[in-house]
């Protein structure tokens, strides 16, 4: 029969590319992101992938307040692991005042640092695999990352928005109980990870869904500036705290899991390994948790003791300074990278010599992978993207700043 | 690949030796070994710097700038470069003046150079010659300003969709 009056005529429908766009607000993907994609069939011929729907201009708010001010904006970069980025802003500040806060502080950081990259690939195993239908595994690790939100509370008296670095220490010591809390949950969250080991791990469905899929090979992960366990799926043996420790990295034995095709089931193992690694370096954390102060003792950078704020005049004038004007960083540049749970967790700070920071610049790792992605998903398959970005774990708040 | 040891051998004798004169300026404060190149042939440098055997930055770790309003040249193009093979960083910048804000792209060089350089383009109005894509990543294209120049007001507003007054509101319920 002839074309019925009005039809576009003889569009061969395999002939044609279709265009997508998937998200911004996608029941899916895990976080605020748009994927514009051109399609054969199912085939995904071209990717643009747009971020940038969270964005709190993070760095212009830094460049308002004074530099402890700046923490809370923080915890709000990466929510996954926030104690990972106050850590990481406040070395960088230390490091450009050139001081080194006392071992016990040290430790805590480690310690801390560490339950949040549990956190971290808590979140990001658990939904990936919720995505794929395992949503018992999704279950059973939100179950283990409330363990750790419990210790944030019980630390900093925030579940997420924790705020616990200043520059120069941390806002208080441990509770009398939180070693026995951290073993506790560790305990807990080993028997989780046996349980999502016999489900996943050689689940066939999800590893047909994962194996040789979103594959980056060595060379492009190093091009793109990709870092963290995606860099260390493909084989690329670089982690921040082994190649350039700080915090007392170097006083713990832990290994660095590496994988070798660089693809989704590689990234995946990964995280996987790096979890028990993390458990590794807390528990040796806690059994040599040295004594002492949790902050340095330099009244230009601490605050004083409430008791000293209430009954005398030079503690009343040193908390006013403090808060009023801010610590006084000498004038320069520094640039201070921390192993983030997602890679390199680089702070940029210029200081004017003011209490104000002039620039606060962060290098955010699921930014720079979220620029790769484009390149990963084309020729793979539409379906793929979810496992692929998934495996990312994009945090809107990190890579949107 | 061999595991990456930080390396303690001062880079800047080096590079002075490699560059000579393209070097402006360098310092190593706090130990951040920087130096600031010429906005001419910065391209070169850069891609020598990724390929000799003694620097081997094979990563662009970051591009950033920082605006230094009422100096000149007003801005400063950051980037932070990192050698797997060495294990030592370098922080390279270059000038840029405020009547002629674009520099070299780096794109040929290193891949992530596209979207870190988007970003600056975004938030401070500095252009990359020889960038194939341009645009503004994090915020919209029809944004007016670029927000991280100092003279760009902290409180300013420009939403795309207007704003409701939260007093007024014509909720029924």
């Amino acid at each position: 029969m002839a074309n019925p009056a009005g039809l576009p005529q003889e569009v061969d429908p395999a002939e044609e590319t279709m265009e997508l766009q998937m998200g911004p607000s996608h029941p899916a993907s895990h976080g605020t992101v748009k994927f514009n994609l051109k399609l054969d069939g199912e085939v995904v011929t071209a990717c643009d992938v747009e971020v940038g729907y969270l964005h709190r201009a993070f760095e212009k708010m830094g460049e308002q307040g004074t530099w402890n001010q700046v923490v809370p904006y923080t915890d709000r970069l990466n929510y996954a692991s926030p104690f990972i980025n106050n850590v990481a802003y406040a070395l960088a500040v230390e490091k450009l005042l050139g001081i080194e806060v006392p071992p016990r502080c040290q430790y805590i950081r480690v310690i801390l640092s560490e339950l949040s990259r549990l956190a971290d690939h808590e979140t990001c195993l658990g939904m990936g695999a919720t995505e794929l239908g395992a949503m018992t595994v999704g279950f059973l690790l939100n179950e283990a990352r409330e363990l750790i939100y419990d210790i944030s509370e019980a630390v900093s008296g925030a579940r997420v928005t924790v705020s616990y670095t200043r520059v120069g220490g941390v806002t208080a010591d441990f509770p009398p109980d939180a070693g026995e809390r951290i073993r506790a949950a560790l305990a807990h969250t080993r028997g989780i990870m046996v349980d999502c080991d016999k489900l996943l791990t050689r689940n066939r469905i999800f590893v047909d869904r994962m194996q040789n899929v979103g594959v980056m090979s060595q060379e492009e992960a190093v091009s793109y500036g990709v870092t963290g366990p995606l860099l260390r799926a493909t084989g690329v043996n670089y982690d921040v705290r082994k190649a350039h420790p700080y915090s007392s990295y170097d006083h713990f034995d832990f290994e660095v899991p590496l994988g070798s095709k660089g693809d989704n089931y590689d990234r995946f193992l990964c995280r996987f390994a790096e979890m028990e690694q993390s458990m590794r370096i807390i528990e040796q954390a806690l059994e040599k948790l040295p004594d002492g102060p949790v902050r340095v003792s330099d009244p230009r950078i601490v605050l004083p003791e409430k008791r000293d704020v209430y009954g005398s005049i030079e503690g009343l004038m040193n908390h006013f300074k403090l808060i009023m004007e801010g610590v006084k960083v000498p004038r320069g540049e520094v640039y201070h990278a921390v192993e983030g749970a997602n890679g390199e967790l680089g702070f940029y700070i210029v200081s004017d010599g003011s209490g104000r920071p002039y620039r606060v610049r962060v290098r955010p790792p699921c930014f720079v992978a979220m620029g790769a992605l484009g390149h990963i998903l084309q020729g793979g398959m539409i379906s793929d993207i979810i496992p692929t970005f998934g495996m990312i774990n994009m945090i809107g708040g990190e890579c949107d700043r | 690949m061999e595991l990456t040891q930080g390396s303690r051998e001062p880079l800047l004798p080096r590079l002075q030796e490699a560059f000579g004169a393209r070097i402006l300026a360098s310092h190593s404060e706090c130990g951040d070994e920087t130096i600031v190149v010429e906005r001419d042939g910065m391209l070169e440098v850069f891609q020598q710097l990724r390929d000799r055997p003694e620097f081997a930055f094979n990563f662009l770790m970051d591009v950033t700038a920082a605006d230094y309003l009422g100096k000149t040249p007003r801005f400063e193009l950051v980037c932070h470069l990192y050698s797997l093979a060495h294990g030592h960083r370098l922080r390279v910048k270059v000038g840029v003046p405020e009547e002629d804000p674009i520099v070299s792209s780096l794109t040929p060089v290193w891949r992530s150079a596209n979207w870190l350089e988007r970003e600056v383009w975004d938030m401070f109005g500095i252009r990359f010659s020889g960038h194939p894509d341009l645009r503004r990543i994090l915020l919209y294209e029809e944004f007016v300003g670029h927000p991280l120049r100092k003279d760009y007001p902290v409180n300013k507003r420009q939403p795309l969709v207007p704003e409701r007054d939260p007093i007024k509101n014509d909720w029924k319920f």
